[in-house]
């Protein structure tokens, strides 16, 4: 993990009418690292995450990703990260080798490279046999890990995951956090919004969201020190019950 | 371009792999074509006609004999009261009421002149007004045939008449269909360009690959040309369907040249693809799209000429019809298919159209945002 800041944020602020979905977040991720970003629903997670990959416009701020500015240069950015959404977004009526080639080929991609990579990345996945079976047709855990090697076939600095592994047996959320791993290990940032507070414990360090502000920021055990807490549960339960925003 | 030859794959494998999309675009629009012309038929037939005959003597037999025979009236009420005939339009069983009074006959041969008196049920308009037009003309057809037999017409007739002989220019057997079949074709080739255009985009929005497209460096355009090539090639193989289907069931050639037809068709498809691009711009649901639709078409349809003729619109309404594509695409095809018009004759409707195509696309790709 180098010094070098892939994604700075300050008084990032982004308003819906009145309500005030991101109140003046400042952070700041290192390159390499795993941030993890959690908070209660309706907390300004994904908000948050989506003035960052520049689908959202913020209301007032400075934020820089990749070394672009999120204001001018969001199209700049978006060759540079890949993201995942909450929402499963791979054609479901493509094969799991036209997914792969089309989200290849919109980054610019050679063919050969396209053809060498999809190869290998089959392999890792364990999805040789399916290749050419609609993504339709794969159960949920085998969706997740493909959008997630997808996110990331572009190799990009930074890769955004909203709550990557809702729904997915613990299994495959385990095989799911490897993948993390190995993303950070060659060099890309991840960037990961999760409910699952075991999850939090994986990451390098952690953000928590109450009510659109940032209300604890360090690495897993430093937190646990400050809150006087055994596990990152508790350090969230201590944080999160001070909301006053309602579900949603 | 390379990142536009992804896009294109992507798009042509996800409609040749919608079973109902294909439905949609091949075997809709030939049965569509095949039924409608026949049932959407302008002349008024079966016009139920109720007789009260006071008379009931060889001439007001030989009248409704002659009425009848002529294929455009059902004889449903026979009777010799008024007040009878009236029950029948009042549970709306007849249309029109023919009251012959008595002493018909008699007066007729000695006094020359006789009067009948025609009801029309007016609820539906257009059958009583073109029902009783019928039945005049029958009726005065069989007066001339009447004086015919009873008088001698002097050398000059003492009064001038006026014969007037009519011919039919460019659909000389007045063939409703010829004017129909094109008209119909123009209005699925709107509806499936508009539908299937907004639906495709919306539908990426509802499953949520949009975002996945918008976090991408797609450009705008990319995306939308890729999504507009292939809808306008479809279209284009629609209207060829269509006038094979023209040509097989109807007989239909068009007398000017097809490439007329496909040069205005190319950059038509172009403007409506563009409002369907437009509608997915601003409707979140499939819904909300479909009914967007639903009702632009419904304008299109009732006010682009082929139902109602323009000319005898209201001012005001001849004016919001400008602003509907589909008026000149109907005019074009009349134009080429019937009168055999070229690209110079057509040269207006085609520079308007292109104005269309190029605001409802400026339009839709400035309201495409990948950012909110």
């Amino acid at each position: 993990m180098g010094n070098e800041k892939v994604i700075t944020a300050e008084q990032l602020t982004k308003r819906f009418g009145d309500f005030v979905a991101v109140d003046a977040i400042s952070f700041e991720v290192s390159k390499g690292e795993i941030f993890g970003f959690l908070g209660a629903n309706g907390a300004g997670k994904t908000t948050a995450m989506r003035m960052l990959c520049g689908l959202s416009l913020p209301t007032s701020g400075k934020a820089t990703v990749a070394g672009f500015d999120v204001f001018k240069q969001n199209e700049s950015i978006k060759k540079k990260i890949g993201y995942m959404s909450q929402k499963f977004s791979l054609y479901e009526d493509l094969t799991v080798k036209e997914n792969i080639r089309f989200y290849g080929g919109i980054y610019g991609k050679s063919d050969s490279f396209i053809k060498e990579k999809t190869e290998k990345l089959l392999q890792q996945l364990h999805l040789t046999n399916e290749a050419n079976a609609l993504v339709r047709s794969l159960p949920l855990g085998w969706k997740q890990k493909l959008a997630f090697s997808v996110a990331i076939f572009h190799e990009p600095d930074i890769v955004f995951l909203d709550e990557p592994t809702g729904g997915v047996d613990p299994v495959t959320r385990r095989e799911f956090w490897n993948m993390i791993y190995e993303a950070s290990a060659r060099g890309i940032t991840v960037f990961v919004t999760t409910h699952y507070l075991d999850e939090a414990e994986y990451c390098n360090r952690v953000s928590i969201m109450v009510d659109g502000k940032i209300e604890a920021l360090d690495t897993p055990a430093k937190l646990k020190e400050q809150y006087h807490a055994e596990s990152m549960d508790e350090v969230f339960l201590q944080l999160a019950r001070k909301a006053t925003r309602s579900d949603g | 371009m390379r990142t536009l030859k992804f896009i294109l794959q992507k798009e042509f494998r996800q409609i040749f792999r919608d079973p109902a999309i294909i439905r949609m675009i091949f075997l809709l629009p030939v049965i569509q074509l095949i039924i409608l012309p026949m049932a959407a038929d302008y002349e008024i037939k079966n016009i139920q006609l109720a007789v009260a005959d006071h008379d009931h003597s060889t001439y007001s037999r030989q009248l409704i004999n002659k009425i009848t025979a002529s294929g455009y009236f059902k004889l449903v009420d026979y009777g010799n009261s008024y007040r009878q005939s009236f029950g029948e339009i009042e549970k709306d069983r007849a249309d029109l009421i023919l009251e012959i009074p008595q002493q018909f006959e008699k007066q007729l041969v000695r006094e020359d002149a006789s009067t009948l008196f025609i009801a029309v049920n007016a609820i539906n308009g257009v059958k009583g007004g073109l029902g009783s037009a019928y039945l005049r003309s029958i009726i005065q057809d069989y007066n001339r045939e009447v004086r015919m037999q009873w008088i001698q017409f002097p050398k000059f007739s003492p009064e001038p008449t006026i014969e007037i002989t009519s011919s039919n220019w460019f659909n000389p057997l007045m063939n409703y269909k010829f004017f129909m079949v094109p008209g119909i074709l123009v209005l699925l080739l709107t509806m499936i360009g508009v539908n299937l255009t907004a639906i495709n985009i919306v539908r990426e929005k509802e499953i949520g690959t949009i975002e996945q497209i918008n976090v991408t460096p797609i450009k705008k355009y990319h995306f939308i040309l890729g999504k507009l090539i292939p809808f306008w090639i479809l279209g284009l193989v629609v209207m060829t369907l269509g006038f094979v289907v023209a040509r097989v069931v109807y007989g239909i050639i068009p007398v000017g040249s097809f490439a007329t037809i496909y040069i205005f068709a190319a950059v038509y498809l172009l403007a409506v693809l563009g409002l369907g691009l437009l509608i997915s711009t601003y409707a979140a649901t499939q819904q909300q799209s479909m009914l967007i639709s639903f009702f632009i078409m419904m304008i299109f349809i009732l006010m682009g000429g082929l139902y109602t003729s323009i000319d005898s619109m209201p001012e005001w309404a001849q004016w919001i019809t400008r602003f509907n594509p589909v008026s000149y695409f109907i005019e074009v095809m009349r134009m080429v298919v019937l009168k055999g018009s070229g690209l110079a004759d057509i040269k207006q409707q085609l520079l308007i159209i292109s104005g269309f195509a190029v605001v409802l696309n400026a339009w839709a790709i400035y309201s495409y945002r990948k950012r909110s």
